[in-house]
């Protein structure tokens, strides 16, 4: 079968609750059950051991929300978009929220390459005041290097926080971290480095940056 | 531990402590298929506790069984609990937090009813774990009116005895109706503010239902056990197990869990019981009679359960599936019905023929091929006639052929090591079976082929013809197990051993009387856990416990019990008679076998004992020969050590369907 017979749409959706501890090889299973279960004809991979078409837009730090996620999948054939999305609304698993779903054009390149960078708030009982915030956030833009150890290697996270800002109403923490594959920025890490104990933070990726659109659609 | 935590406060507790732990997803709840009612509204709240892991506890059939069945009622609700991974546990008890349920976070200690399942015995020190995490009172002596009611189950409760001071009651046979009848007698007992004591006897009324408080266990003075007395009225001088008389339909909303667990799969129960009559196996000995799901049951149960789950694995379950009478139509059927799927369809426990070939060459279809499983369980005709799985070699090698000549590369060969009467030549010779077999895949597809060898050491059973027999010794095992390791290397081959202390741990609790329970509560306090987890396995708290109580290990496993020394089981009754299984017994030591049951009843025990059930349920429902005889009521004399006792009226339950003995069995 030729692969241009098949249809691919676009999902953004929200992970909310328990699915925050669902990592991302366990999320692909959920993705596979979910069109499973909504008797949507989600397309394999041909060969030796099929493999479903599901392609998730850029992996989430287990213990975050998010909102404004995104996979692409294709299905054997067309099916409304409208359709699409109704049917995994009532499959979906608690914490799987569907916010749209759009048909989008199969040539259009692969997911994780169009991800430039994704956008946490991050909020916590235990920031500091609002003036200790500023300045620790102007020290760490200021700061050319910011090296730091994860899984036994050394990296830079500077040049990996695009952005950073403390909304001291909402004490929430605002960040752009650069997300493109092989080098994404974690909050966790940006936490550390503000000398801030991330246990009891609760990071929510409101939205992911791509190169040939603007944000990811804007929860309503 | 404060167990009065509120579940708001525990969910609070939690969110803080969650993001610090392995698999998280073990501890919310909240996956899709969980059953969440409104606590105050239900009069009677279950817990279901696995005492291990959520990723097994969540793969384990019975307890999907027993979640959807009360769940069913409006008048119950059940919910989950596991054992918290030793990182979990250490943070619960850092914060204070008692263990929970998953659906609603209420403290265990604030349910009525704690079924706990215990299908194996490596479960117990986790058992005790469990109910100090919740601030239960482990020895039910201790425990009062507002305290949990602790029921346990499963195949391990065969022999009670050794966890019989922790329970307040334990299930015999099969839950599926009973269950709902303790349900019953709890939400009474809570109820009438009564002690103790009157919940026990009233349990004690229900056929299958063990309550160790009123009996009392003595011991000579050599530690062998005299006998054990009935001390209350209520109390039947031998408990019969429970069985019921069709399957039910089997549960197709299985809780979908958030994260990878053991088996991610829907699990379809299509026969129970077997009737092949291996002499090691203890679950072909208790669960008879045979009873099997018709074909139409099982595809619709499966179809259901995919819609449910949205699963990409379905496994067909039982003893031994080749048994089942239909298996080729159910395979077609499975076949027709959800090819193109993309699903990975599994139908396990297979006889050593080439029709098993055929059927999963059909079941599979154009599907990835792993590996086939086989398990001739030894690897000599004499040993295997010894055990009573009698095949030859020759048709070993034969199905072998075909195997490979289908698409397989490697078949795994389970074996078991300290059969009765095996000598170094019998281990030898899984060795020599192994390369047989390896060299008859290099002859059908050439080097790809692979042989791996799971290589388990025998352990005796309550309720088999191998009860008596002593075990080997950790010795023993070890010398068999370096031959084989020395032997079974090189290209193709690969072997599965289990570490031989873990094997004297099973092998110790499985036959152990109630002075075992000494020893597992020592063992639990020097930090025994996890026991059957090599990384958490600890012999040195074992056998400190062992000489803590007083008590000699080799006693309950290196002893040849004399055939009439009374068992510390002997009062759980199976149905399978003591005369058969000493017969059987006999047998073996003579190497002479028995044929397949379907084919001539041996009288083992299950028709006298279950005529009645079976009179009002004749045909197929059952693989054992039908019951004519007229109806006639047994005199009191012969009612002793039968069921005796009027069960409490439960909506559809059958007080006249009692088990009972001595009445005459026709033969179809």
């Amino acid at each position: 079968m030729a692969a241009a017979a098949l249809a691919r749409y676009r999902i953004t959706f929200g992970k909310t609750q328990a699915m925050r501890f669902t990592g991302h090889l366990d999320l692909h299973r959920t993705w596979e059950r979910t069109f499973r279960r909504a008797g949507l004809p989600l397309a394999y991979s041909e060969g030796f051991n099929p493999h479903p078409k599901i392609n998730i837009g850029a992996a989430l730090p287990l213990g975050c929300l998010s909102r404004g996620d995104l996979i692409d999948a294709w299905l054997e054939h067309g099916v409304e978009s409208h359709e699409v999305a109704a049917s995994l609304r009532r499959a979906a698993p608690p914490g799987i929220e569907i916010e749209a779903v759009t048909l989008i054009p199969p040539a259009e390149p692969v997911l994780q390459g169009q991800i430039e960078a994704s956008v946490y708030q991050v909020t916590s009982d235990d920031f500091p005041a609002a003036a200790e915030m500023s300045r620790r956030i102007e020290a760490l833009m200021a700061a050319e290097h910011l090296p730091r150890v994860r899984r036994g290697k050394i990296y830079d996270l500077r040049p990996l926080v695009e952005a950073l800002e403390y909304d001291s109403d909402g004490a929430m923490l605002r960040m752009r971290l650069t997300a493109r594959q092989g080098a994404a920025g974690r909050p966790e890490e940006v936490l550390h480095a503000l000398g801030l104990n991330s246990a009891e933070a609760l990071a929510v990726r409101t939205g992911l940056v791509l190169a040939t659109r603007n944000e990811s659609p804007a929860p309503a | 531990m404060s167990p009065s935590m509120s579940p708001a406060e525990i969910e609070r507790a939690l969110e803080r402590i969650l993001p610090a732990v392995q698999k998280p997803g073990r501890y919310t709840g909240g996956e899709l298929n969980q059953v969440v009612k409104d606590w105050q509204a239900v009069p009677t709240r279950v817990a279901l506790a696995f005492p291990d892991v959520y990723d097994l506890g969540m793969s384990n059939l019975g307890l999907a069984v027993l979640y959807d069945i009360l769940n069913q009622r409006p008048d119950v609700v059940a919910e989950r609990v596991f054992s918290p991974w030793p990182d979990m546990e250490a943070a619960l008890r850092q914060a204070g937090i008692p263990l929970y349920s998953l659906e609603t976070k209420h403290a265990l200690r604030q349910f009525d009813l704690i079924g706990i399942s215990l299908p194996y015995e490596t479960l117990y020190t986790n058992t005790l774990n469990l109910l100090d995490l919740a601030g239960i009172p482990l020895r039910t002596a201790e425990r009062g009116i507002d305290d949990p009611v602790l029921l346990g189950g499963g195949h391990a409760t065969y022999n009670p005895e050794p966890m019989a001071e922790f329970f307040d009651a334990f299930a015999i046979g099969e839950g599926e109706e009973l269950m709902l009848e303790v349900v019953e007698v709890v939400r009474r007992w809570r109820a009438s503010g009564q002690p103790r004591t009157d919940l026990h006897r009233a349990l004690a009324r229900i056929w299958g239902v063990y309550v160790p408080a009123l009996y009392q266990a003595v011991h000579a003075a050599d530690g062998t056990l005299e006998r054990v007395e009935a001390l209350a009225p209520e109390a039947p001088t031998r408990v019969t197990k429970r069985i019921v008389a069709h399957l039910p339909p089997p549960p197709t909303r299985f809780v979908v869990p958030y994260i990878d667990v053991t088996h991610n799969r829907v699990a379809v129960e299509i026969m129970r019981g077997c009737t092949r009559g291996c002499r090691f196996c203890q679950a072909g000995m208790i669960t008879r009679p045979v009873r099997e799901r018709s074909v139409e049951a099982i595809v619709d149960a499966i179809d259901e359960a995919l819609r449910h789950t949205g699963y990409e694995e379905v496994a067909l379950l039982s003893l031994s599936s080749s048994d089942y009478d239909e298996v080729l139509p159910l395979v077609r059927a499975v076949r027709h019905r959800f090819a193109g799927r993309h699903l990975n369809l599994s139908l396990p426990s297979l006889r050593i023929e080439s029709f098993s070939v055929e059927l999963m060459d059909l079941l599979q279809g154009e599907s990835h091929r792993s590996g086939f499983t086989l398990a001739p369980e030894a690897a000599t005709e004499r040993m295997r006639e010894i055990i009573n799985k009698p095949v030859s070699t020759a048709q070993v090698l034969e199905t072998a052929r075909q195997i490979y000549a289908h698409g397989w590369h490697t078949i795994k060969l389970y074996f078991m090591i300290g059969h009765p009467q095996e000598t170094l030549e019998d281990v030898q010779a899984i060795v020599d079976l192994c390369r047989s077999v390896l060299a008859v895949g290099r002859e059908v597809i050439g080097p790809r082929a692979k042989v791996t060898a799971g290589v388990s050491t025998f352990v005796p059973k309550p309720h088999t013809p191998f009860q008596w027999v002593p075990c080997d010794t950790v010795e023993q095992i070890r010398a068999k197990q370096t031959l084989l390791k020395q032997a079974l290397r090189g290209p193709g081959l690969k072997l599965n051993w289990n570490n031989p202390e873990e094997t004297m741990l099973e092998a110790w609790l499985s036959r152990g009387d109630r002075r075992m329970g000494q020893v597992i509560y020592r063992a639990w306090r020097n930090g025994a856990r996890f026991d059957a987890w090599q990384e958490h396995f600890r012999m040195d708290a074992w056998q400190a416990a062992f000489a803590e109580a007083g008590l000699d290990p080799a006693f309950y496993t290196h002893r040849e019990r004399p055939i009439d020394e009374p068992l510390p089981w002997d009062h759980i009754d199976a149905a399978v008679r003591k005369e058969f299984l000493t017969e059987d017994y006999l047998w073996s030591q003579r190497g002479q076998t028995r044929v397949d049951c379907r084919e001539r009843c041996f009288a083992c025990g299950i028709l006298p004992r279950f005529a009645d059930l079976r009179r009002l349920n004749p045909g197929d429902v059952w693989e054992c020969p039908e019951v004519r005889s007229p109806k006639r009521i047994p005199e009191p004399s012969q009612m002793a050590g039968a069921w005796r006792v009027e069960a409490v009226a439960v909506d559809g339950g059958h007080p006249a369907l009692r088990p009972t003995e001595g009445l005459s069995v026709s033969r179809s």
